[in-house]
């Protein structure tokens, strides 16, 4: 390649920082959502990129359910620190008092109160205009259909039927009181060059994207690990070595909370060999989020009600 | 390859109803393994369903439960793949609800276009209907793929004749490069792999097509523009200016200028997270630091100080009106260009286009999907490129101020020009774009304007085209006789006359011709110019040829004629012995018998003279410039 051609991952990247740029400079109060996850850390590395030598302009937001793995609470809190960003963590604390769980009300219900309506809520709290998530087109069908810039009504709604066309690069960031935007950097970015970003540019993640032996228990096909930190009454699984647990090898290829997440069989202890694993994969990445799995169109009611 | 070299590709794919778009992509993703096990059995699922006994590729696609349910396909969707060279986009837009909307929104990003053909059925007005927005979109490359073809027995008359019509079609587009592949989607012939069934295809597959096209030579590197997004302050001893280098290169201390201020100073350093650059381009997104403390901000334009974008506040511009509404005329709304925000209002529509026929016809407003011609007064000047020339600083979207939605999608065509306009500013541009050295253009003395005013009558070329031997010197000096009797300027211009003097370097091969006809064109340019109704009468056999003619002349000032007789009519007139002349041989490449001779499709008058009198058809052309030109200089009766 000569000097004068960028490669597909630094057009991306260009692609990525330009968005981001265009948020901070049309929005009054943009936040990005940070979910401690493989695409919050690459999105945090375009937003440094964005605006060096300046710091990012936005806090983060982490909306935390209490149900995450313990190793993602440490990680997010060391790397928040050592790049000197404002992280703000918000919570649905009614709700988690109330006992909220997917077993016990459903992944539905327990998703739509401790996820969307926490969020709805913080957005409403802090009065941010615009979000920026790290959502990708190409997890799921839905999100296929989704605009760089998407726009939300008043109560945080999608409205996948009426979505403003969006025309080469000039996105349209105009919105009226009340309204707010989700912004997607990383739309068109694919599990692949999310893995191969992280190594070209040597990105921290969290270690549990790495294969270690784990004890888990099986729980409708999906490997759910065992975890004696979580709360929650004790027949749920995760909470319970009453089981059949077993040791396996195993790692996360995508995250999210701990009754909700399965591990995949996997030996893959370096980027290259994650990258490896992902080339060959047979599945897509969201085949252990029992989130996608109740219905074909889950994700998209989901998305209609104001969850990413 | 090194994954992290590869390129990128966008492409966009659009084909009619049920020409298996969705199966084409479905063996796209298959061939490349990018559909997973999961993926693949929640469509089977749903498939099953709706009891269908195969399982529906199109689900995989169609992402929204309502496209589902019924079965269509509402908006854009975008589709991830790679292989060892390249990773894709591609953007699947819907064929047929909202097509012109989608379609554009899709297309905007693409360096390539895949239309789908379906080979039982050839050529659609569809078909054309997608040709003619990626032309409008300056879309550098077009693949068509002629798909279905097993259930046409891989017939490679049938696939030539539908490369032929939509070559012929595509004529009429400003379209470069076109590539025709035979392709069976359902049974994989030549998408990744090439058929063993259609031996007599010498082409590659379109896979191979798709990972070869070579899309980093369409990137404008020539004309520096960097639209500022972004103030990045720090600290007191740090200003850098954040955005994405749209087009053009740029190193330290080269000298630019900040618009609109007009501020010159130079590039200082070139900063990113990586380090600093010595050299940066498009589409890199950079910080820029300058040498001076000069005033910058959002929407301001940094560009080299030689190379400067037009700045204008009218534009004509060709729109595409994307909302339920319909444009309100004279309204402001918001217009978003590069990174400003200016206040625009459509102050006339010049001709809306009819995307099926390709006609112009005139319009009161544009509704839903509606693309044509508009002149737009802006606020303040914004600084702009033609969207030929430079998509990123030639593109623009209308937003209403009122719903904050995306009204329209705007291509820069240039400066609002008018007639009177024409002949200091047009005719300058053209005559630095191909000029001799060393000439220098002088505008001319007395406008067209002012010549028409003392004349009483407008300036107009009036061109004839025919076969030898059809009337056509004939009417047109009967006619001059008549303008000139009136009072009227006039000029005639006749092939056999030229080809003695100013063309008798010139013989009658196709590239002769076209020389031929070049020079006759920039002559009549002269003589319209000076206010002359110009009279040309010449065989001019090629489309072509005729269409950079009436390209040299403004809107309405090009009457082309066709003086239409048979070919066995004229060659029994035969006025000057040619055609006893070609049949012996002695005239190679004759124009009716060994050239061919290409009719007008849209002449804006045709005139038989096989059986008419040379005043029948005087009459009929007074008539026409009475009626449509409104040439008021004839004498009643």
């Amino acid at each position: 390649m000569n000097s004068l051609n960028l490669s597909y991952l630094r057009q991306l990247e260009a692609e990525s920082i330009e968005i981001m740029r265009e948020v901070a400079a049309e929005f009054k109060n943009p936040v990005m959502l940070y979910s401690v996850g493989k695409d919050s850390s690459v999105m945090v590395r375009l937003a440094q990129k964005a605006f060096y030598p300046g710091s990012i302009p936005f806090p983060l937001m982490h909306v935390d359910t209490g149900y995450k793995f313990p190793e993602m609470y440490t990680f997010r809190d060391e790397f928040c620190k050592k790049i000197d960003v404002r992280l703000i963590v918000e919570k649905n604390e009614e709700w988690i008092a109330r006992g909220c769980h997917p077993l016990k009300m459903g992944v539905d219900k327990c998703c739509s109160y401790l996820k969307t309506g926490a969020l709805l809520q913080a957005l409403a709290k802090h009065g941010f205009d615009a979000a920026i998530g790290g959502a990708r087109r190409e997890e799921e069908k839905s999100r296929a259909k989704e605009r760089v810039f998407s726009l939300r009504d008043a109560f945080g709604q999608w409205d996948p039927k009426n979505q403003r066309p969006e025309l080469w690069d000039t996105y349209n960031t105009k919105i009226n009181d009340g309204e707010s935007m989700r912004i997607f950097p990383l739309s068109n970015w694919t599990e692949k060059d999310i893995w191969e970003y992280i190594k070209l540019e040597q990105i921290p993640v969290v270690p549990i994207y790495f294969a270690r032996e784990r004890e888990v228990v099986e729980h409708n096909g999906i490997l759910i690990p065992v975890s004696a930190s979580l709360p929650g009454p004790d027949e749920m699984p995760g909470n319970t070595v009453r089981g059949k647990t077993k040791k396996i090898t195993c790692r996360f290829r995508s995250l999210g909370c701990i009754p909700c997440t399965g591990a995949i069989a996997s030996r893959a202890v370096t980027f290259d060999e994650i990258i490896a694993e992902v080339r060959a994969a047979t599945k897509s990445e969201r085949e252990n989020r029992v989130i996608d799995l109740t219905s074909d169109s889950s994700m998209e009611q989901k998305k209609k009600e104001g969850y990413f | 390859m090194p994954t992290g070299e590869k390129s990128l590709l966008r492409f966009v794919t659009t084909g009619s109803v049920d020409d298996g778009k969705s199966t084409l992509i479905g063996r796209l993703l298959y061939e490349t393994k990018s559909i997973y096990d999961d993926q693949y059995q929640a469509i089977e699922k749903s498939s099953k369903k709706k009891g269908l006994k195969e399982v529906e590729l199109a689900y995989l696609l169609d992402g929204l439960a309502a496209e589902r349910e019924q079965g269509i396909t509402i908006d854009v969707a975008y589709r991830y793949f790679e292989t060892a060279k390249r990773k894709f986009i591609i953007t699947d837009s819907p064929g047929h609800v909202q097509y012109t909307k989608n379609m554009v929104t899709g297309a905007s990003k693409a360096d390539c276009a895949v239309i789908l053909i379906d080979a039982r059925n050839g050529v659609l007005t569809q078909s054309r209907r997608h040709g003619f927005l990626i032309s409008l979109l300056q879309i550098p490359h077009l693949i068509v793929a002629v798909n279905k073809m097993d259930l046409v027995d891989y017939s490679q008359d049938v696939f030539s004749r539908i490369a032929e019509d939509y070559m012929d079609f595509s004529q009429k587009l400003d379209i470069h490069d076109i590539v025709f592949i035979p392709v069976s989607a359902l049974k994989g012939d030549n998408v990744a792999v090439k058929s063993k069934k259609m031996p007599w295809y010498e082409g590659a597959t379109l896979l191979h097509n798709l990972e070869n096209l070579n899309v980093s030579a369409d990137r404008n590197l020539v004309d520096f523009r960097f639209p500022v997004q972004y103030v990045i302050r720090p600290h007191a001893n740090f200003r850098g200016f954040a955005g994405k280098i749209v087009s053009g290169t740029i190193a330290p201390s080269e000298e630019v200028a900040i618009l609109p201020s007009g501020k010159t100073t130079s590039v200082k350093s070139i900063i990113t997270y990586d380090g600093e650059l010595k050299e940066a381009f498009a589409p890199q997104s950079v910080v820029l630091t300058l040498s001076d403390e000069v005033d910058v901000s959002r929407g301001d334009l940094i560009v080299r100080k030689k190379n400067l974008p037009a700045i204008e506040s009218s534009l004509e511009a060709i729109i595409c009106w994307m909302d339920d509404e319909p444009m309100t005329p004279e309204m402001s709304y918001i217009m978003k260009h590069t990174t400003r925000f200016v206040r625009a209002s459509v102050k006339n529509i010049v001709y809306k286009i009819d995307v099926n026929t390709l006609h112009r016809q005139p319009a009161d407003t544009f509704s839903l999907n509606d693309i044509g011609r508009v002149e737009i007064k802006l606020a303040v000047p914004i600084f702009f490129d033609p969207y030929k020339m430079n998509h990123a600083t030639g593109r623009f979207i209308l937003i209403d101020p009122l719903t904050n939605k995306t009204v329209a999608a705007g291509m820069i065509r240039g400066a609002e020009r008018h007639v009177e306009d024409y002949v200091a500013g047009v005719a300058a541009d053209d005559a630095k774009q191909k000029k001799s050295p060393h000439a220098v253009w002088r505008d001319l003395n007395i406008t067209l304007a002012e010549r028409e005013k003392q004349s009483g009558h407008r300036a107009v070329v009036l061109w004839f085209t025919g076969l030898s031997g059809s009337g056509k010197s004939t009417i047109a000096m009967e006619l001059e006789r008549r303008l000139f009797e009136c009072g009227c300027r006039t000029a005639m211009l006749d092939g056999d006359i030229v080809r003695h003097g100013l063309c008798s370097d010139l013989g009658f091969s196709p590239a002769d011709r076209k020389e031929n006809i070049r020079r006759a064109g920039e002559v009549a340019k002269i003589l319209f110019e000076n206010g002359n109704i110009v009279l040309c009468t010449f065989i001019s056999p090629f489309k072509e040829d005729r269409s950079i003619v009436r390209s040299l002349f403004p809107e309405g000032r090009f009457i082309e004629i066709h003086v239409d007789c048979d070919i066995e009519e004229c060659r029994r007139r035969d006025p000057n012995g040619l055609y006893k002349k070609a049949e012996s041989g002695l005239i190679k490449a004759f124009t009716g018998l060994s050239s061919p001779y290409e009719p007008p499709e849209k002449p804006e008058l045709v005139i038989h003279t096989k059986n008419a009198d040379i005043a029948g058809c005087v009459n009929a052309l007074e008539q026409y410039l009475k009626d449509e030109f409104k040439l008021k200089i004839f004498k009643n009766g």
